[in-house]
């Protein structure tokens, strides 16, 4: 059943407007909003089910190196996990894609040629957002360039919280014209937007500005997807999604680690946002370590046998 | 004018021992008070119409008082009721300076409460001095209970969780108080300030024999800015009011006190509606002597207190 | 896709049911004298659980007797941080027990698990935890220097919490001294006989917890029996009433948690899907067999349009079923007779006039089953917004003004809770401060602690039950 519309958008885009929006959203009490997530956590998830979520949660997940220290090595060896996460077991899902840092589009795509992963970028001077605005730009317009299918940005958390809607919203909207057809996720790291009124504004404004998926962080910072926060993200979805009929996705990333945690985010989203959300083109999941974690999982439900580390590849 | 003065100081002694037992025929008639009832600030008539006859403690005729009916009884609490709003959300502070008024006001009528004992309950002057005495100081005493009972009573409870959980006492509404039918002052103000000092309302049937001390106090609490309906006073039966008003479903609270016999029979009652109900305790019988204890401490309002409490999530 | 979730039923192997439960009198189990016994059900699938003695007059007599030595020779005198040492035992041993006791208690009542086993029996441990610490502390509690337990105390509680209204009954009875003859409802007897078992287990001492199963008769036996101290009942307002009248008179104490129609107010700032949670807690918990059930939603009229929408959307994934499946949330009936009550009540409220709205819900087909309702155009006027239906069904009423809600939220005989939501601080305590009730939950419902006094105004019973407050119902 959809729910209706919480607040219209504002016909002019000012700041102003922006506020009058943002700040007429309803509030988001924390603790109902942990308790409602604590409550969710408690769905059991077995057997068939359980089977099915792994799937699920594979093929959403964003394979992701991000790191200082990254190389074209680290990177094709990351894209050839991405190809084949598990060498003996073809019945495999593939992942949603790869997310790597923009100078190294060039090689995940080359990598990944004839796999039909896509590549995601995380671009504008990720993680701090700190630059420029034509430096984010570039940086868009470049891994765009260099084949990303997908942009992954961060807001200007500084402007956020200092109340200056509007540059975050232009800025969104500017990223999203440099993204071309390349589809755009919107990084609003909540961990620094601390509060879940914050969260649920944020969600809002980057949907408004155009964001294909909202994302909720970094990785670089703690705490990064938290159950709470993918709740607010995901009814921030859900209610424009009843006011105006546009779908946009939401990402959790930083923090999930194991299959239990996987789960836990689809059962927010089947109940929260509903079923129509459980796919790659509208919940992702950004993630590692979290991607072996689900194949021993599946290795168990499939040979009832509890797996080894030793039997996955590291990346 | 000045002739008038003369004449009375020379009449006093005459006047106030009542005349009319011979002697020369005083210069001036006294002026005797009708006693009525004390029902929403004002002093009506019973609306029977009915009165009774009030003896000294000797049998000696002291007046007629207004005999209250049951239709009395219903007026009174919604009296009582339309005054509860206003009674009970008045800060603490200012329901404590009015009682403390009350004090005030009785301590300037002294030499009339103490003759009034003397004379309808057969007192010794320094009896009924003491009676006095002790029942002033009791409205001085609840005047400071009240901006201190929540504090007492109430208080914060660490529950297992993010909430902000707080108890405080709240009134109970609208208390029907027999009062002692043996202890017509300092018994009728121990009974009757607890409630009020608590921001409860009263209707109150006085003590049968002893009624008119009570509507002698209704004066004093009237020119005291205790807001009308407050306190309701009914002189009459507890065996025709009782039952009434035990069964009013708009009571919310039962002082069995002046219950006598009866008390069993008005809790059966009160349990219809699940009043409230507070026992005749010791002393429930007794006179005057039976209320002096100084410090009754919480015992008289907590039972017509309700806990509140109030639960909110603590988070940004 | 759709993604299901498969069964996940708890597993019954950690209980082990016995055929026949006999009255626990005195530190033993023992037959009743009228040799009657009645079944208990699992209102899941209407299947024998248990057969249970039915305590007659004799055997209060009994339970009293023994109540009363057990007082008289042990347990008055016992120096109070050893009663105290005994509490504390029993919580330990609750909460070593508590998965097979949870199971037990959904199979009895037919809530879900996910309740008995996160809501139920974490509260019931710590009850016990909680007034354990009492015992030796009663001096500081505020209620005089040197206050003395009553003596024995009769307790009847209700089926909708079977084994935490015993400890909202046992454990500050204990604490404060006092030993006690309980009564279950004939419904849900058989936790309070696994919290015998604890008893034993924890060496308390034969005749302080006595438990007599039974019905009314038994009940009615064990609150007019002239050699108690104390009543302490849970239950309906009409029996409160009976219990009061006969109590009239004696020289016992009372105290009566009853019913109640609670006011869910949401103003129009409201926090409005965490407001939906608590209107969906508020009524669905435990079936809406909850005495402090926020069963009227009052709804600012300028907000009435969003949320409802909001709120069906919630209830319709609701999941009802198998009680001991750990995706349940809303459980079993607890019987043919309240099923019928909830049945005629809301038949009523729509030939009232209300719109009635269920979500698609299939309902098992052996058992006690009522989907969620929600009850749409209800006034004040209507039954269903007066009279405590006591199941999943939600009468929703609109209002204009602050002033407005809360006149109609104490618009009721009743008084024990209400629920504020909004996110304005001043309005808030402005609404609490205003509402006759016992229990405020704001933008918060249904929560419940051992620190926290819960109890109610006019209708709803008299006495405190839980922090401080509650130990004044057993101390003179």
């Amino acid at each position: 059943m959809p729910v209706p519309h919480t607040a219209f958008a504002p016909e002019a885009t000012t700041n102003q407007a922006l506020r009058a929006f943002l700040h007429g959203l309803p509030g988001v009490d924390e603790v109902g909003a942990r308790a409602r997530a604590q409550d969710l956590s408690t769905r059991s998830v077995k057997t068939t089910a359980k089977a099915q979520a792994i799937d699920l949660a594979i093929s959403m997940v964003d394979l992701t190196t991000l790191e200082g220290a990254d190389t074209p090595g680290k990177v094709r060896a990351l894209c050839a996990k991405a190809a084949g996460p598990d060498p003996t077991d073809r019945t495999v899902p593939r992942v949603g894609a790869v997310c790597v840092y923009s100078d190294m589009v060039a090689t995940a795509v080359d990598a990944l040629r004839g796999t039909g992963i896509g590549v995601a970028s995380v671009a504008t001077a990720f993680p701090s957002g700190r630059a420029p605005m034509d430096a984010k730009l570039a940086d868009t317009r470049r891994a765009v360039a260099d084949g990303a299918g997908e942009i992954d940005m961060v807001i200007d958390r500084g402007a956020f919280l200092s109340g200056d809607y509007l540059k975050v919203y232009e800025e969104i909207a500017a990223v999203k014209e440099a993204c071309g057809t390349a589809h755009l996720k919107v990084i609003l790291e909540t961990g620094e937007l601390v509060t879940y009124d914050n969260v649920r504004r944020a969600s809002h404004l980057a949907i408004r500005a155009g964001g294909d998926f909202v994302k909720t962080s970094t990785g670089k910072v703690s705490p990064a997807a938290t159950l709470p926060v993918t709740l607010v993200m995901l009814e921030a979805v859900r209610d424009h999604h009843a006011a105006t009929g546009r779908r946009v996705g939401v990402k959790p990333a930083g923090g999930i680690r194991t299959t239990k945690d996987a789960i836990r985010n689809l059962v927010l989203v089947n109940e929260v946002a509903g079923p129509d959300w459980l796919t790659p083109d509208l919940f992702r999941i950004g993630a590692s370590s979290l991607l072996n974690d689900l194949l021993m999982q599946r290795t168990r439900l499939t040979t009832g046998t509890y797996p080894g580390p030793d039997y996955y590849t590291l990346d | 004018m000045a002739e008038r003065r003369n004449t009375r100081r020379a009449a006093k002694g005459a006047a106030e021992a009542g005349g009319g037992t011979g002697g020369p025929a005083p210069a001036r008639l006294a002026v005797r008070k009708t006693y009525k009832l004390y029902l929403g600030g004002a002093f009506p008539r019973s609306e029977s119409g009915r009165s009774y006859p009030v003896t000294s403690d000797s049998g000696r005729h002291l007046a007629n008082a207004s005999l209250a009916s049951r239709k009395d009884a219903r007026d009174a609490v919604s009296a009582a009721r339309k005054a509860f709003g206003g009674w009970s959300t008045r800060t603490a502070y200012n329901r404590g300076q009015i009682l403390y008024r009350v004090a005030e006001v009785l301590e300037g009528r002294r030499d009339q409460f103490t003759a009034q004992a003397v004379a309808a309950q057969g007192l010794s002057r320094a009896e009924a001095d003491r009676v006095v005495s002790a029942a002033v100081d009791r409205w001085v005493y609840y005047a400071g209970w009240t901006d201190k009972v929540a504090q007492v009573l109430g208080g914060a409870n660490p529950v297992s969780g993010p909430y902000y959980n707080h108890s405080a006492p709240e009134p109970t509404g609208v208390v029907a108080v027999l009062a002692p039918q043996n202890a017509p002052l300092l018994g009728l103000t121990s009974v009757v300030a607890p409630v009020i000092a608590t921001g409860n309302t009263a209707v109150v049937v006085t003590s049968e024999t002893a009624p008119l001390a009570a509507i002698d106090l209704a004066e004093v609490l009237a020119t005291s800015d205790l807001p009308g309906g407050v306190v309701n006073l009914l002189t009459g039966r507890v065996p025709e009011l009782g039952p009434h008003l035990a069964a009013h479903a708009d009571v919310n609270a039962l002082d069995l006190t002046g219950a006598g016999e009866l008390a069993a029979e008005f809790e059966r009652a009160a349990a219809t509606t699940l009043t409230r109900v507070l026992r005749p305790g010791p002393g429930a019988d007794g006179g005057e002597e039976a209320w002096l204890d100084p410090d009754p401490g919480t015992a008289r309002m907590t039972p017509f207190l309700e806990t509140k409490t109030v639960w909110h999530p603590v988070g940004i | 896709m759709i993604f299901e979730y498969a069964p996940a039923p708890e597993s019954r192997s950690v209980v082990t049911l016995r055929e026949t439960y006999e009255l626990f009198v005195d530190g033993a189990f023992t037959p009743a004298e009228g040799g009657e016994y009645l079944t208990t059900l699992n209102p899941a699938d209407e299947t024998k659980l248990a057969q249970v003695a039915v305590a007659g007059a004799a055997d209060v007599d009994r339970a009293v007797a023994a109540a009363r030595r057990a007082y008289d020779t042990v347990w008055s005198r016992m120096p109070a941080a050893e009663r105290g040492k005994y509490l504390f035992r029993i919580a330990r041993i609750i909460q070593e027990r508590s998965r097979e006791l949870a199971v037990l208690e959904s199979m009895d009542n037919g809530k879900p698990i996910k309740e008995t086993r996160d809501v139920d029996l974490p509260l019931v441990a710590a009850h016990f935890f909680y007034h354990a610490g009492w015992a030796d502390k009663l001096a500081h509690a505020g209620l005089g220097p040197d206050p003395r337990p009553l003596g024995v105390a009769a307790q009847v509680i209700p089926w909708n919490f079977p084994l935490l209204m015993l400890a909202w009954k046992i454990a500050p009875a204990l604490a404060t001294g006092n030993t006690v003859v309980l009564k279950p409802a004939e419904t849900t007897p058989l936790t309070a006989l696994a919290f015998a078992e604890i008893c034993q287990e924890a060496d308390l001492p034969p005749g302080v917890v006595n438990i007599l199963t039974g019905a009314g008769e038994t009940g009615r036996a064990l609150v007019e029996h002239p050699g108690t101290d104390k009543v302490a009942f849970t239950g309906s307002t009409e029996v409160g009433r009976q219990i009061a009248r006969a109590v009239a008179g004696t020289d016992k104490r009372l105290t009566l948690e009853l019913g109640g129609k609670g006011a869910n107010i949401v103003y129009d700032d409201a926090a409005i899907d965490q407001a939906v949670e608590g209107i969906v807690s508020g009524i669905f918990f435990n079936q809406g067999h909850v005495c402090c059930a926020g069963s009227r939603l009052l709804v600012q009229e300028s907000i009435a349009e969003e949320l409802l929408p909001r709120l069906k959307a919630r209830i319709s994934r609701l999941r009802l079923g198998d009680p001991l499946d750990k995706n349940t949330d809303i459980g079993a009936i607890n019987s043919a007779a309240q099923l019928e009550r909830i049945r005629e009540l809301t038949d009523t409220g729509e030939a009232e006039g209300a719109e009635r709205w269920s979500p698609a819900c299939d309902l098992p087909q052996s058992g006690y089953w009522f989907a969620p309702t929600v009850l749409t155009g209800v006034s004040q006027a209507h039954r269903v917004a007066r009279e405590e239906i006591f199941g999943p069904v939600l009468s929703v009423l609109t209002f204009r003004t602050p002033d407005e809600a809360v006149a109609k939220a104490n618009n009721t005989p009743y008084g024990l809770s209400a629920g504020v939501w909004t996110e304005k601080g001043s309005r808030m305590l402005w609404t609490a401060e205003r509402l006759r009730a016992g229990v405020i939950w704001s933008n918060t419902f249904n929560k419940f602690d051992p620190t926290s006094p819960f109890g109610g105004y006019k209708e709803s019973g008299y006495g405190r039950e839980g922090g401080r407050h509650g130990l004044e119902a057993y101390l003179g």
